[in-house]
């Protein structure tokens, strides 16, 4: 690989780094009772309130529906996860070094499958929350659940709750596509 | 072909004209062109805010209610002088020292003159103090949470009429006795002849220094002879430094006054430097007098709880012996406003009956001073020559002329009580130029910054002492009559009635957004530091300490923890410490307790407020929550049990989880 290339590699891992600053995911929810909305953020090793106390506020409403809180130190994935990209930035680097071009490859699946995993553990998340509900539950709705969307809105009672990537997946889908770029231009070399 | 299209048209030429009578008719009406006008001004739309918070005072009510301006909606009312069972203010253990006086517990109050704290004499936002006129105080309330934060009594007074005026940079708020009362030495000899008024009836004037956080202490009072000291304002610009008091019954009457004190000519508007005092001060001048008042605050580093302090003395001036402190103005007939111009240069009066306005120059008083231009003096202190310190008189300023406020064009406007209307005038010249009628009798006006060096020159508003027929009746008792009126042209403009609350004396105005910018929202639970205090569940418990019961109790939506209490006993003192867990903008919980003797709690999110009750019989109390909090709200209760004093049911709690 060119040096141009291996510059390329070695800007999409370090990239990375930023995916430790900004959140992944954003799920916003507005209510009548909430004009200036209420939400939280999924970063790489926590879920956070949007503003001080949401996630609190959030964990009350839920209570009334039976939905278990939520509790970031008790979900592992957020422990994983720094590590994941750690890994991804680090194997970046290598391959960046040693400029071996088919690694960039492996190094896309591997981030690729993380990616899906990802999204697929969030949905088996969102649908146990949102179906495994307390039989005790103070308000119960025949049929309801509460499954947040994947991706998009969904009304859930008075509360349109609305999931959408936030900065730190586009920063991850960027990193993709230059790694993507600088396999395929420096396939030109060969 | 071009003559017949023509004659086609010709049928337009009726309709024309009919739809213009239409117009006419519609112009001609000027009531109904006028109140449209008038409502798009005054029209705050479904989830707009106003522009302005207008302060008026309660007056007899004892509280101060806050308005929305200009659509004259009533947001809040806030508890200062009187216990206030909507909230539990002055009830809670948490309040009730806020109404310690020297007399021991007062549990009202009547508010007069509210006005918010300057900085560079423009309102800041940061406080707004009123006084109490019967037994003599002066509370601070905080604009971040709309709360009473402190209270000071103010000693050797009564009657806190000219009272509370601050100084462009809140150095001071004054104080002035509009009754005066027996003052000696040594304060030993109260109880005199009330005909002996001439020789032992003062006054004074106190001067409350306002600490960068806003606590207050009395600097120093100064002893005036024997009248009724009514209005004030600080002056600004030129006249910083001084603060000017009106003054009536010159005449020292102590009964009949509205014959006996309405015979000079001339009464007096006090001019005091209250630098110089202050300096006097700082060189240890002026003597200690007895003076025991009581000071009351929220202590903020300890769970917000109201404590008391008793102050036994207070350093007194006497202008017979410190030169240069007080001048006297005379000025016509009883004057009861004293208002200063924006630009600081123009001291006037409303001599409530005085057929013209005096407007004093502050530049005039100044060299009158320097050159000694006395024709007298009263008590020690310097009488100046009316026509030597007159800028002019404005002639014809309607009957009764009472209070003054000004825009920022250079215009006043003063109320006239008698023949109910407001009179714009210039204030260089002197010269009327607009009036509008009010309903009815004005007493005080308010504009936004009126009193300051920065007036917003919108809106105005007349607080008229007299309702009659201006809303449904409700009764021989109604509510008074405020009015706001467009002052933005050149002709006054009236726009809105509104009902406030109480008697509304003197209201602040301000810009919304300088309050907006300090508002709390709730209080952090983890900043709580009430000693009482539980910020979990798990921390909620029930002990006892003799015939004491101490409930350590929380709520969230919506429960009560714990909600079933066994083992209280007749004779039991039972404190109920309700910590609100909440962290969510707007969202109290009461507590309310069946037979208790005082209130009910309404507790703020991260707050603990403590209830006593004192059970009197056997039997299972039911406690709930008051205040709509939730879908489930009508099941946040609980029980207590109390059995018989000599029973030997176990202290037990819980939520039965």
């Amino acid at each position: 690989m060119k040096i141009s290339h291996r510059v390329w590699m070695a800007l999409a891992a370090l990239m990375l780094i930023g995916v430790y600053f900004v959140p992944i995911w954003s799920i916003s929810m507005e209510a009548p009772q909430y004009p200036e909305g209420i939400g939280m953020n999924i970063t790489v090793n926590n879920i956070e309130g949007k503003s001080e106390n949401d996630l609190k506020n959030i964990n009350g409403l839920n209570h009334y529906i039976g939905m278990k809180p939520i509790e970031p130190e008790s979900i592992p994935e957020l422990t994983i996860m720094p590590y994941i990209f750690g890994f991804l930035i680090l194997s970046g680097l290598v391959i960046a070094a040693t400029g071996k071009r088919t690694w960039i490859l492996y190094w896309l699946g591997f981030f690729v499958i993380v990616a899906i995993a990802g999204l697929v553990d969030f949905y088996i998340w969102g649908y146990d929350y949102g179906h495994n509900l307390n039989p005790d539950a103070p308000i119960k709705v025949p049929g309801m659940t509460y499954q947040p969307p994947l991706l998009g809105s969904k009304q859930l009672l008075n509360i349109n709750a609305t999931s959408l990537p936030h900065i730190g997946f586009y920063i991850a889908l960027i990193s993709m596509g230059i790694a993507g770029f600088t396999w395929w231009k420096s396939g030109d070399e060969e | 072909m071009t003559k017949q299209k023509f004659s086609h048209r010709l049928w337009i030429m009726p309709a024309i004209a009919l739809f213009s009578l239409m117009l006419f008719g519609c112009n001609g009406n000027g009531n109904l062109s006028s109140s449209s006008d008038a409502a798009q001004k005054v029209y705050v739309a479904p989830g707009e805010l106003d522009e302005f918070y207008g302060f008026m005072s309660g007056g007899y009510n004892g509280q101060l209610g806050v308005y929305g301006l200009p659509s004259g909606r009533h947001i809040f009312t806030i508890p200062v002088f009187s216990q206030a069972a909507v909230n539990g203010y002055g009830y809670s253990e948490e309040t009730k020292a806020m109404l310690n006086t020297s007399h021991g517990f007062v549990p009202w109050g009547d508010a007069h003159h509210p006005e918010l704290s300057q900085t560079n004499g423009e309102t800041d936002g940061r406080w707004i103090f009123i006084n109490e006129n019967n037994t003599p105080r002066i509370a601070r309330i905080g604009l971040d949470e709309f709360k009473t934060q402190e209270i000071i009594e103010i000693p050797n007074s009564a009657g806190n009429h000219a009272s509370s005026f601050v100084t462009p940079n809140t150095e001071y708020v004054s104080a002035a006795t509009r009754f005066s009362i027996p003052i000696d030495e040594d304060m030993s000899n109260m109880d005199v002849a009330i005909d002996s008024y001439e020789d032992t009836f003062k006054g004074t004037i106190s001067f409350i220094k306002v600490s960068d956080e806003g606590k207050m202490n009395i600097d120093f009072q100064i002893l005036m002879p024997g009248f009724d000291y009514d209005l004030s304002h600080a002056g600004k610009g030129p006249s910083d430094g001084w603060a000017f008091f009106t003054s009536y019954n010159s005449e020292q009457a102590h009964t009949l006054l509205e014959i006996n004190a309405s015979k000079n000519d001339k009464d007096f508007i006090a001019a005091v430097n209250w630098k110089k005092a202050a300096e006097y001060v700082k060189e240890g001048k002026g003597k200690m007098m007895p003076g025991k008042h009581v000071r009351n605050y929220i202590d903020h580093e300890e769970g917000g709880i109201a404590k008391s302090e008793t102050i036994e003395e207070v350093r007194v001036l006497d202008p017979r012996e410190l030169e240069g402190i007080v001048y006297f103005l005379p000025t016509p007939k009883s004057p009861h406003g004293v208002d200063i111009d924006p630009s600081g240069k123009y001291i006037i009066a409303g001599g409530k009956l005085s057929t013209v306005i005096p407007v004093h120059s502050f530049a005039k008083m100044s060299s009158a001073i320097e050159s000694e231009d006395y024709e007298g003096e009263v008590m020690g202190i310097p009488v100046l020559k009316y026509d030597s310190i007159l800028h002019g008189e404005v002639e014809n300023p309607g009957l009764g002329p009472l209070h003054t406020e000004f825009d920022d064009k250079g215009f006043a406007y003063t109320t006239a009580f008698i023949s109910s209307e407001i009179v714009k005038w210039d204030v260089e010249n002197t010269q009327v130029v607009d009036r509008i009628d009010t309903y009815y009798s004005p007493g005080h006006l308010m504009i936004p910054g009126g009193d300051s060096q920065k007036p917003d020159g919108k809106y105005l508003v007349a607080l008229n002492k007299i309702t009659k027929d201006r809303y449904l009746p409700t009764g021989p008792e109604m509510f008074h009559s405020a009015q706001l009126i467009d002052i933005s042209g050149d002709k006054m403009q009236l726009l809105l009635d509104f009902p406030t609350e109480g008697e509304p004396h003197y209201a602040q105005g301000i810009l919304a957004e300088k309050v907006m910018k300090r508002q709390k929202r709730f209080y952090k639970l983890e900043e709580n530091t009430h000693p009482q205090r539980a910020t979990s569940e798990a921390q909620t418990r029930v002990e006892r300490d003799g015939n004491e019961v101490h409930v350590y109790m929380t709520t969230i939506r919506s429960h009560f923890s714990p909600d079933n209490i066994e083992g209280i006993k007749v004779g039991d003192k039972v404190y109920f410490h309700v910590t609100n867990l909440e962290q969510d903008w707007d969202v109290p919980h009461g507590f309310a307790m069946k037979g208790a003797n005082n209130a009910e709690l309404l507790i703020m999110p991260g707050e603990t407020l403590t209830l006593t009750w004192e059970p009197k019989e056997a039997g299972v109390f039911p406690f709930y929550c008051t205040d709509f909090c939730s879908a489930l709200h009508q099941e946040m209760q609980g029980y207590v049990r109390v059995s018989p004093k000599n029973a030997d049911v176990p202290l037990s709690y819980g939520t039965g989880k």
